[in-house]
């Protein structure tokens, strides 16, 4: 019997991580999911689904090449999981500003609590080392839309950082 | 009048070249009420191309007057369309009956000039611009066997770090 199971890796960003761990995962009849993986801070991160019929013990020892090579860090988990399963955003907001602590609590605090359910957050510290300049970008679905947004983000705005709210209106054809 | 079957990608059927149409027929106005019928099943839908129900013929639908604020022509019928210009280009989320459980970013033109044939043959253009000329550019695409997938410019966002050149 097939399980889903989230892995977790990071490692020092280098070429080979993804290619080392899926034609492992393949070979023993792994079939990924979907799957988040970025470079962050210099860091390679890999959020991966992986519907295997092994356990989680011969798994590990299946990526253990892999890990070993490359150095990584894993962890992985036994999940409740289905593909297809994807609600659709309707709102984006793009946030930027001088970086400092914070931003991310404030901005996510303030949505929650009017409602925002979080799809899908990316965030960059960009600028320069004197000046450096924290952006991020979410998406996600609010029942109302976007205006019901617009006074929770008005009190973020004035604790100096910029928020553009956008709705996401998909085309369906 | 009948709601017919939606072919899903990666159906091969979905990526070929639909044929002209030379005979307008009652036969050709009951597959054009089909396809109406069919959109309108699907919540959500602001168009429908005849290939996306198995039939290989250059029609398609459109009707994006459901969406409040944008400019539109109504319920359109386009029979052997041709883009005859185009100006602007702007990106939008794009979604499709035929792909279903996925939605990303594609780059179209803001406003196109379009001819057509009306479902009795009769030459017909329209100017359409925004979130219209989206949909029929989307429809068009069918036709020629292409969908939004062909033309992801981005799944989510579409702010990107400046590369930085060294001097």
């Amino acid at each position: 019997m097939k399980h889903w199971y989230m892995l977790t890796l990071v490692g020092a960003d280098q070429p080979g991580i993804v290619a080392a761990l899926t034609e492992a995962l393949y070979r023993d009849g792994g079939n990924l999911g979907e799957a988040s993986m970025v470079r962050l801070g210099g860091n390679f991160t890999i959020m991966l689904m992986l519907e295997s019929p092994a356990g989680s013990a011969t798994l590990r020892a299946l990526v253990e090449g892999a890990i070993e090579q490359f150095d990584l860090r894993v962890h992985i988990d036994e999940i409740q999981a289905q593909l297809h399963q994807h609600p659709q955003p309707n709102v984006q907001v793009v946030v930027h500003g001088a970086d400092r602590a914070g931003i991310v609590a404030e901005v996510t605090g303030a949505l929650a609590r009017a409602g925002l359910n979080i799809l899908d957050l990316e965030s960059e510290v960009g600028g320069t080392q004197a000046h450096p300049l924290y952006i991020m970008l979410l998406q996600g679905h609010v029942a109302g839309g976007a205006a019901v947004l617009e006074p929770a983000l008005a009190v973020v705005r004035k604790r100096g950082v910029e928020v553009q709210l956008t709705a996401i209106d998909t085309l369906i054809g | 009048m009948a709601v017919l079957t939606i072919l899903h990608y990666p159906d091969a059927r979905l990526k070929g070249v639909s044929v002209p149409v030379e005979v307008f027929d009652a036969g050709l106005q009951t597959l054009v009420a089909d396809l109406l019928d069919t959109m309108n099943a699907a919540p959500g839908c602001v168009g429908l191309a005849a290939p996306q129900v198995n039939y290989f013929q250059r029609i398609v639908i459109v009707d994006v007057s459901p969406r409040k604020g944008s400019t539109h022509h109504g319920r359109l019928i386009l029979i052997n369309p041709e883009i005859l210009e185009t100006t602007g280009s702007s990106v939008g989320r794009e979604g499709c009956l035929s792909v279903p459980d996925y939605t990303g970013n594609v780059q179209r033109a803001e406003r196109i000039r379009l001819r057509a044939r009306d479902v009795h043959g009769a030459t017909v253009e329209y100017d359409c611009e925004g979130y219209e000329a989206r949909a029929v550019q989307h429809e068009l695409d069918h036709l020629d066997g292409l969908l939004f997938l062909d033309r992801l410019v981005s799944r989510k966002y579409d702010l990107f770090l400046r590369k930085v050149y060294k001097k």
